[in-house]
C-alpha cells in the first residue's frame, strides 16, 4: 500500500504489486526450478532454521501456489553472474526476468487493517541468553522444529547439534576438494603425501614453493581430519531434545518492555509440549508461569490433561536468569514461588514464551490511513466499538489490535467484515 | 431409457516430477487404454494446466467422451478445477472420477517403484470401474428467505440485530424476558472503560427498537422450529400471541447463566455473596464495613466444572478498584489461584488494583480458604503461611454457567452443546461462530463467558456470517448427498431419522405408507443413513453400493 486519499465509503488506495519475475498464470507451482536452482538461502518461514533456494514459495501451502524470485539473492539479478537455470528448466515458461513492479489504483468503500504482529526480540533479554546460548530458542523456532514440514522434518532436535550436523557436512565437502587436491601433488611426485611430509619436515627435500604449499594442504588436511573426527565422534551421541523448559512471559508482562500480557503464549506452550511428548515420548517438559492463562473453551481442560495424562510440569515462577554447561545445555535458574525454593534445571532446549508486538512499520501504515496507534503501537479502538479505528470506514481486526488466539481473530475477521459491509452499505 | 455406449476417457497425469519421478507414467497410460470401457487415453505434463484442460474438453469433444478419469492428485486440490471442465465441454461435471495416484501413490512409495506401479495400475483400474456406472447429477438450488431470526436480547443480540439491519436484511429479534439487555441491565460499571452499563446497554436498546428493519418480541418463548437453512419455519408465543415465521437464518445469541454457591464458603447472598450481588450494592454505593474478602474460582476450575470462567478475575479487579476508589482506607484482598488477566486491558487493570493497593494472595486448591464469621484463613502459597484476614463481607467469583434454555433451544435447531451446555461451534478455529448445522450461527456468553467487548465481536462476527446466505439469496449444494436408490424397500422404520446428524430425514405418511423423506438442502452427505438402512433403500450420489462394489471387483480382477 502507497497512498491512501479520501473517506468512509469512497477510498481510493494506490497498492505496489511487487514483481515476483514468475508468470502466475503459466506457473504450476510444481517446483522443478527450485529443485535446480543453485543459490541457497536462509529460509525465514523456517525461522532460519532451514534453507530455501533464491526462487522460492514462502511456505508449501502458500497460496497462490506460484513461485517468485527473491531477486536480492538470484545469481541472473546479481550482476556479473550468469545463471538462468530456473528459465531453462520450466517447462511452463513461466519465468519472467523483465516482469516489472505494477501499480493498481484501488476504489473501495472500506478498509480492514489486518497487519498481524511481529515477535519480540528476546535479545533485549540478556539474562536468558538468546541470540549467544545457542539451545536458547524462541517459541516459534520450536514450532518449525516440531512441524513435519520443518527443517528437522518434527524432530526436536538441539540447535547446536543441527549446527554440529552442518559443520560435518560443509567440512566433509571441504576435505573432500583438500584430498582431490594432495591426489594431484601426490600422482604428479609419484609419492604418498605421508612419505612426502615426512621428508620435508627431515629437511631432505630442498626448498620449492610447490612443496611448501604441498606441505601446508597436507597439513591443514590432517588437522581437518582431526577436527571432523572429533565432531562425528560428539554427533555420535547426540539424541533427539527430551528436556525442555518453556520459559512463560519473556517481554511481555514485564515493565522494561512490554506491560501488557500476550494472552496467546500460555496455550501455545502447553501445546507445544503436548506435541512434543506426542512425538518423542521420553520427552520431561517444564512450563515456567507467573499465571497460567488458561481463558478459552477448553484451555483449562487441556492444561489439567496436559498435566495428567502427559505429565507435563507446570513450574510457578519467573525464570530469572538461563546459563549453559560444558555440553551446551541451558541450565534455568528459578525460584518454585510455591516452596519458595531456588532452583535450577539443566535441559537441552529452553523455549522463550516471546511477546507479541505490533509489527514492525505500522506507524508508516497508521501515518498512511491517518488512523491512531494506543500506547502499546498497536491500532487504537474503544472496546465499545472494538473494530473501529479512529477513522471511519477503516476497521482492524486481528493481532494488529491486540494479542489474540487464532479463534479470536477468525471471530474478529468476519467482525471487520461486518463493519465494512456497514460501512459500505452507509451506516457505519 | 437405453444405455448410451459407453466412452471412458483416461488422462494420466505427470505433475513434473511429482508423479513421473517415481512411476511411469507412460506405461500408466498404455495400461489404461486396455481397461473395459476406455476409449481414449492421453498422458500429461501438468493435466491442471492450461494446456492439460484443453486435452480433456478436446477429447471429451472429439472423443465423444461420456466419462472422464483423471489419475494425478488429491481431490482436494482438482477436482473442482476438473469438474468446471467437463462441464465447459458439455459433459455432466458429475461424470468425473479422479485417482489419487499422486499423494497416496508416488510420494508415498518414493523409494519402491514396482509395489508402486502396480498399485497405480490398481488405483486406475478401480477409477474406471466406477467412472462406469456414474450417473449425471444436478446442483441443487434453494431459494433463501431473507430475514434473520436472532435469539436473545442482550448485548449480543442487540449488536447482531442492528448490523443485519444497517446492512438492509429484516431481522426478528426474541428476548424472553419482558425487557431487553440481558445480563448488562443488572451490571454497575464496565472495565476498562469505566462506563455506566446500563447507559452502554439503553442505547443499545433503542437502537434496536428504533430501527425499521427489527421487530422486537419480548416475553418471548419459541414453541416449535422446522426447516433448514434458508426456509427457517418457527413458531413462537410472545405476550399472548402466538406467530408462525419464514426464517432464512437464526443467530443464538441466548447469553448464560450465574451460578449460585448454595453451600459454599458460607454463602449466604448476605455477608457472604458473589461478584453479581455485589455489582447491585455498588449500583447503589453501599458497601459496609473496611474489610472485603474476594475468592475466585468458587464452583469453576473443580472436579465437577472444569472450565474457567474467563471473565472473573477481570470481574473481582474491576469491583476492587471501584471499592477502592469509594473508600481508600478499605482493605480488599482477592484471593486467586492464577489471575487470568489476559490480554493489554485486563493486565493494565490487573496493575492498577496493585497500584491502589488491593492485595493478591494466591491459594493452593488442595488447601482452599476457610470463610469464618468474622475472618477468612487462607493458606498463602507464595509466602508458605497462613493468614488470617478480618472480613466485613466475602464476594465469591463464580462462574458464568450455561442458559438454562441451553438445552430446550439446542433440541429445537437440533444444534450442538459442549460438556458444560454451551453451544458448540462447527471449528474451532476455523468456523468459531458457525453451528455445524447450516445456517445457524452462535455469539456471546451462549458460546462461552464472554466480557461485553468480546461478545460485541462476536455478534459482528455472527452477523457477517448470517449476512452471507441472506445476500446470496439463494443457497447452492453439491448433489453428492443422500438419496434413494430402492425407495419402494423404505418400511419407514426411522433409524435414518434418528441417526442423522444434520436433521435431513425425516417419516411422512405418503399413498405407498410410510417412506423416510429426505431434506436435500440440510444433508452433508455424510452417509450414514446409507450405511445403516438395512433395506437399502438410501444411498449416497456418486458413492452408492454399486459403484463401491464395482471399484472392489476392479481392484479383484487384476
Amino acid at each position: 500500500m502507497e497512498k491512501v486519499t479520501g473517506s468512509n465509503g469512497d477510498f481510493a488506495v494506490t497498492v505496489r504489486k511487487k514483481a515476483r519475475y514468475v508468470d502466475e498464470d503459466l506457473c504450476t507451482g510444481c517446483g522443478a526450478c527450485a529443485e535446480k536452482c543453485p543459490t541457497t538461502v536462509p529460509d525465514e518461514f523456517n525461522m532460519g532454521l532451514g534453507k530455501r533456494k533464491a526462487i522460492y514459495k514462502y511456505y508449501t501451502q502458500g497460496i497462490p501456489s506460484t513461485f517468485c524470485i527473491d531477486a536480492v539473492h538470484c545469481r541472473t539479478f546479481q550482476k556479473g553472474k550468469k545463471c538462468g537455470v530456473c528459465e531453462k528448466i520450466c517447462q511452463a515458461k513461466a519465468i519472467d526476468y523483465k516482469q516489472e513492479d505494477k501499480i493498481l489504483e484501488l476504489k473501495v468503500g472500506a478498509i480492514v487493517l489486518a497487519v498481524g504482529y511481529d515477535l519480540f526480540d528476546a535479545a533485549k533479554l540478556p539474562e536468558y541468553g538468546y541470540g549467544r546460548i545457542t539451545n536458547v530458542i524462541n517459541a516459534l523456532e520450536f514450532e518449525r522444529l516440531l512441524s513435519a514440514s520443518g527443517p528437522t522434518e518434527g524432530h526436536v532436535e538441539r540447535l547446536s547439534d543441527l549446527r554440529d550436523h552442518e559443520l560435518i557436512h560443509s567440512g566433509e565437502k571441504k576435505l573432500k576438494k583438500a584430498t582431490k587436491t594432495l591426489g594431484k601433488y601426490e600422482k604428479k611426485h609419484k609419492k604418498s603425501s605421508a612419505d612426502f611430509y615426512k621428508e620435508f619436515t627431515a629437511g631432505n627435500i630442498s626448498d620449492g614453493d610447490e612443496f611448501a604449499k604441498w606441505a601446508k594442504q597436507y597439513e591443514s588436511v590432517q588437522e581437518a581430519t582431526k577436527k571432523l573426527e572429533a565432531l562425528k565422534a560428539k554427533a555420535e551421541k547426540f539424541d533427539v531434545a527430551t528436556r525442555l523448559a518453556f520459559i512463560q512471559c519473556v517481554g511481555s508482562r514485564d515493565f522494561r518492555f512490554n506491560k501488557y500480557c500476550s494472552s496467546y503464549c500460555c496455550m501455545h506452550s502447553i501445546k507445544e509440549a503436548m506435541i512434543a511428548k506426542d512425538h518423542e515420548a521420553r520427552t520431561d517438559a517444564y512450563i515456567f508461569n507467573m499465571d497460567l492463562r488458561t481463558v478459552g473453551k477448553g484451555f483449562e481442560e487441556y492444561k489439567v490433561r496436559g498435566a495428567e495424562k502427559t505429565g507435563l510440569n507446570y513450574v510457578r515462577g519467573r525464570v530469572a536468569e538461563i546459563t549453559q554447561d560444558e555440553n551446551e545445555n541451558p541450565i534455568i535458574w528459578y525460584e518454585e514461588t510455591t516452596s519458595q525454593t531456588p532452583k535450577s534445571l539443566t535441559v537441552d532446549l529452553a523455549i522463550l514464551a516471546v511477546a507479541c508486538e505490533a509489527p514492525k512499520g505500522i506507524e508508516k501504515i497508521a501515518e498512511m490511513v491517518g488512523v491512531e496507534l494506543d500506547h502499546n503501537r498497536f491500532f487504537k479502538t474503544d472496546p465499545l466499538n472494538p473494530l473501529d479505528t479512529t477513522v471511519p470506514g477503516i476497521f482492524v481486526c486481528g493481532c494488529a489490535q491486540g494479542p489474540m488466539d487464532i479463534p479470536e481473530s477468525v471471530a474478529q475477521a468476519s467482525s471487520a467484515a461486518s463493519r465494512a459491509a456497514e460501512a459500505v452499505a452507509g451506516k457505519a | 431409457m437405453e444405455k448410451e455406449e459407453l466412452r471412458i476417457g483416461v488422462f494420466v497425469c505427470k505433475c513434473g516430477s511429482n508423479i513421473a519421478g517415481y512411476l511411469d507414467v507412460e506405461a500408466l497410460d498404455e495400461y489404461a487404454s486396455a481397461l473395459p470401457n476406455v476409449v481414449f487415453t492421453q498422458w500429461n505434463l501438468y493435466t491442471c494446466s492450461d494446456v492439460g484442460l484443453d486435452e480433456i474438453k478436446k477429447g471429451i469433444k472429439e472423443q465423444n467422451l461420456n466419462r472422464v478419469v483423471v489419475a494425478s492428485c488429491s481431490p482436494r486440490t482438482h477436482e473442482p478445477l476438473f469438474r468446471s471442465i467437463c462441464a465447459e465441454a458439455e459433459l455432466n461435471p458429475y461424470l468425473f472420477e479422479m485417482v489419487n495416484i499422486r499423494d497416496q501413490c508416488s510420494w508415498v512409495h518414493m523409494n519402491e517403484r514396482e509395489p508402486a506401479m502396480a498399485k497405480a495400475r490398481d488405483l486406475i483400474r478401480m477409477g474406471v470401474a466406477k467412472a462406469a456406472l456414474l450417473e449425471p447429477q444436478e446442483i441443487i438450488t434453494s431459494e433463501v428467505e431473507v430475514r434473520a431470526l436472532v435469539i436473545g436480547g442482550g448485548i449480543a443480540g442487540l449488536t447482531a440485530a442492528t448490523s443485519l439491519a444497517n446492512r438492509g436484511f429484516p431481522v426478528i429479534l426474541l428476548e424472553k424476558e419482558k425487557e431487553l439487555g440481558g445480563m448488562l441491565r443488572s451490571l454497575n460499571r464496565l472495565a476498562p472503560m469505566d462506563v455506566d452499563a446500563s447507559e452502554v446497554i439503553s442505547k443499545k436498546i433503542k437502537e434496536a427498537e428504533d430501527h425499521p428493519n427489527i421487530d422486537v418480541y419480548t416475553g418471548a418463548a419459541i414453541d416449535k422450529v422446522e426447516g433448514f437453512i434458508g426456509k427457517f419455519d418457527v413458531t413462537f408465543s410472545a405476550n399472548g400471541t402466538t406467530k408462525d415465521v419464514r426464517l432464512g437464518v437464526v443467530i443464538i445469541a441466548t447469553g448464560a447463566g450465574n451460578l449460585v454457591p448454595e453451600g459454599m464458603y458460607q454463602y449466604d447472598g448476605q455477608k457472604v455473596i458473589t461478584q453479581w450481588e455485589l455489582e447491585e450494592k455498588l449500583k447503589i454505593g453501599k458497601i459496609d464495613g473496611n474489610n472485603v474478602v474476594m475468592i475466585q474460582c468458587v464452583g469453576a476450575r473443580s472436579a465437577e466444572r472444569q472450565y474457567c470462567s474467563r471473565i472473573c478475575c477481570a470481574v473481582a479487579i474491576k469491583n476492587a478498584i471501584l471499592i477502592k476508589q469509594m473508600n481508600p482506607a478499605a482493605k480488599v484482598y482477592i484471593l486467586y489461584r492464577d489471575i487470568m488477566a489476559y490480554g493489554v486491558e485486563n493486565e493494565e487493570e490487573l496493575r492498577k488494583a496493585k497500584q491502589l493497593g488491593v492485595r493478591f494472595v494466591k491459594y493452593d486448591p488442595e488447601r482452599p480458604p476457610v470463610v469464618e464469621e468474622d475472618k477468612v484463613t487462607v493458606f498463602h502459597h507464595l509466602m508458605g503461611k497462613e493468614l488470617e484476614l478480618p472480613q466485613d463481607m466475602v464476594v465469591l467469583s463464580t462462574p458464568l454457567i450455561a442458559s438454562e434454555d441451553a438445552v430446550k433451544i439446542a433440541n429445537l435447531f437440533r444444534v450442538t452443546l459442549d460438556e458444560n451446555k454451551f453451544f458448540l461451534e462447527a471449528h474451532v478455529k476455523l468456523r468459531p461462530l458457525d453451528c455445524a448445522t447450516d445456517g445457524i450461527f452462535l455469539c456471546g456468553s451462549a458460546h462461552y463467558p464472554k466480557d461485553v467487548r468480546e461478545s460485541i465481536l462476536q455478534a459482528l462476527g455472527a452477523a457477517s456470517r448470517a449476512s452471507i446466505p441472506l445476500a446470496q439469496g439463494e443457497i447452492k449444494i453439491e448433489p453428492i448427498i443422500s438419496t434413494f436408490v430402492d425407495r419402494d424397500a423404505c418400511r419407514g422404520c426411522g433409524l435414518c431419522v434418528a441417526l442423522c446428524p444434520y436433521g435431513a430425514l425425516e417419516i411422512e405418511e405418503t399413498d405407498e405408507g410410510r417412506k423416510a423423506n429426505i431434506i436435500t438442502v440440510a444433508c452433508k452427505g455424510c452417509g450414514v443413513c446409507a450405511a445403516t438402512c438395512f433395506r437399502h433403500a438410501l444411498g449416497i450420489n456418486s458413492f452408492t453400493d454399486e459403484q463401491i462394489q464395482a471399484q472392489i471387483h476392479g481392484f479383484l480382477a487384476a
